[in-house]
């Protein structure tokens, strides 16, 4: 393939561009935790309270050598895991009887407001009590907050469906069932894909509030527990780990949806 | 029955919160085999609830729609193609007989067959998304005729598409009914596609719609639409029925 001349300077300068974007990005990283570093090693700031780089790295190399790094991961991940799956299956039961039911999408569409806009952490004492001081209690409080948005998006991805499409299918005689399985559910493959980016993103956030009332581990338990204790190289290390760890399923959703959508 | 169908004294009325509208008033047309019929109205008249209620997709208020024979089979193709992108081509063209539960060996190979004649063979495992808006009308057109339809109901079925390709894509499914020797009920605001392709032009009134007139189209050296637009009597029924239609802006 040969390219003008123009072109390839045009190409080059957008190469530039991009490189010179992921620098900056590079840069404000090291520059963060540098002064991050420096501050608090020159007393400027309080390492007992701020922590530091170097602090939150002993602290995951120790909670690594003392065998507990990975328990921890891979409790908030397990928990993680269960209410997502639930939430998309259950969510999608939910919107496909909301849709195949007016009746009955009429009555609750009030009610689902209702819960919508409760903030649903204020149920997580109501719910150590009901459930138990458990795991369950924790993957309930993920559902309670992922259920709700993912019946909502997929529903109406359901109703944003091109009327044309059902009437050409009606028109062939189409039954409700075929209604569903032929047009509606592949039709909504897009939605329910950008449900799962949202759904994983809420199951985290709910698994982590209920490791926060209640837990034995996993990355919300080392944060909480880190505060009880007054250790903020623990609670720091928490949150870090919850950083990277949020990006890869988050990563690993993106990866799961362009496998989903290639047509 | 010696006609295809027949429309006797139908009437349509909505009811809003409000009000009742009365879209079709005691219409009665019959159609024979073999025949193209356009409908013409102005827009909103309720020609097109007519082809849903043809095609079983609303309920009619009163009158009585008799067909010739017993298990009558429509084809109903909507403005625009509606294509599924999700499926291929070759799917896509296979809908209607996969919903109707008729998938035999026979009739794909009719659909196959079908998408050969009409250039569209290369294309069979290919996506919507890769087609021209002209070949999707003709997907559309063949996802119809797969059903064996024994009257085709076109619902201004160029409209999605612009000019220049509307002029080829109808004379392109002209052609394409014509060879497959189809019975056409077709709803159109375009009064030169209406002259142009049907050899019968019913004119409706406005709302409710009833018959105003029905023309039966006598063109010279008729051909294909295209150049039955060149025929002298074109325009001169270009202008009795735009007097009918009574247009006032």
């Amino acid at each position: 393939m040969s390219l003008s001349k123009e072109a390839k300077q045009a190409l080059k300068k957008e190469r530039r561009f991009n490189l010179l974007v992921l620098i900056t990005q590079i840069s404000i990283i090291i520059i963060f935790l540098g002064l991050w570093e420096i501050l608090t090693r020159v007393h400027v700031l309080n390492s007992f309270v701020f922590s530091s780089p170097s602090l939150i790295f002993i602290t995951i190399k120790d909670l690594f050598l003392q065998g507990n790094l990975f328990n921890h991961i891979l409790t908030t991940f397990i928990e993680t895991l269960i209410a997502f799956i639930l939430g998309i299956g259950l969510g999608l039961l939910i919107a496909i009887l909301l849709y195949s039911f007016k009746f009955l999408a009429k009555v609750v569409d009030p009610f689902l407001t209702l819960i919508n806009s409760l903030p649903k952490v204020a149920l997580g004492p109501i719910l150590i009590i009901w459930i138990g001081a458990n795991v369950k209690s924790i993957i309930v409080m993920a559902l309670l907050i992922n259920l709700i948005v993912s019946v909502i998006t997929i529903y109406n991805g359901f109703l944003n469906i091109d009327e044309n499409k059902k009437r050409l299918l009606i028109s062939f005689g189409a039954t409700k069932r075929q209604i569903l399985t032929k047009l509606i559910i592949p039709a909504s493959l897009q939605t329910i894909v950008s449900s799962l980016k949202l759904n994983i993103s809420m199951s985290l956030i709910g698994v982590i509030m209920g490791e926060f009332l209640v837990s034995k581990a996993g990355l919300g338990y080392l944060i909480m527990y880190g505060t009880q204790v007054f250790n903020l190289n623990l609670v720091m290390s928490g949150i870090f780990l919850l950083l990277v760890f949020s990006y890869i399923l988050y990563k690993l959703i993106s990866i799961l949806e362009k496998k989903l959508i290639k047509n | 029955m010696n006609n295809l169908l027949e429309i006797k004294n139908l009437s349509k009325t909505y009811h809003t919160k409000k009000e009742e509208i009365k879209a079709i008033d005691d219409l009665t047309l019959e159609i024979k085999q073999g025949e193209f019929v356009a409908i013409v109205g102005s827009s909103g008249c309720g020609k097109s609830t007519l082809l849903s209620i043809l095609a079983g997709l609303e309920e009619k208020t009163k009158g009585e729609i008799l067909f010739n024979k017993q298990d009558f089979t429509i084809g109903y193709m909507l403005q625009n193609d509606s294509l599924f992108d999700w499926l291929t081509i070759l799917d896509n063209a296979l809908l209607g007989l996969d919903i109707k539960g008729k998938k035999t060996k026979e009739n794909i190979e009719y659909v196959k067959n079908l998408l050969k004649t009409y250039d569209l063979d290369n294309f069979k495992e290919k996506y919507p998304k890769e087609l021209s808006g002209g070949m999707k009308q003709r997907v559309a057109l063949i996802r119809t005729l797969a059903i064996h339809p024994d009257v085709l109901l076109l619902d201004e079925p160029f409209s999605a598409l612009d000019y220049q390709t509307r002029l080829a894509v109808s004379d392109d499914v002209y052609k394409i009914i014509k060879k497959e020797k189809k019975t056409v009920i077709m709803v159109t605001h375009d009064l030169a596609e209406a002259i142009s392709l049907a050899d019968r032009v019913v004119v409706l009134s406005k709302r409710p719609c009833r018959i105003k007139k029905i023309y039966d189209i006598k063109l010279t050296n008729k051909s294909n639409p295209i150049e039955n637009r060149k025929a002298k009597e074109f325009s001169t029924y270009y202008e009795k029925i735009w007097k009918d239609l009574d247009v006032f802006i």
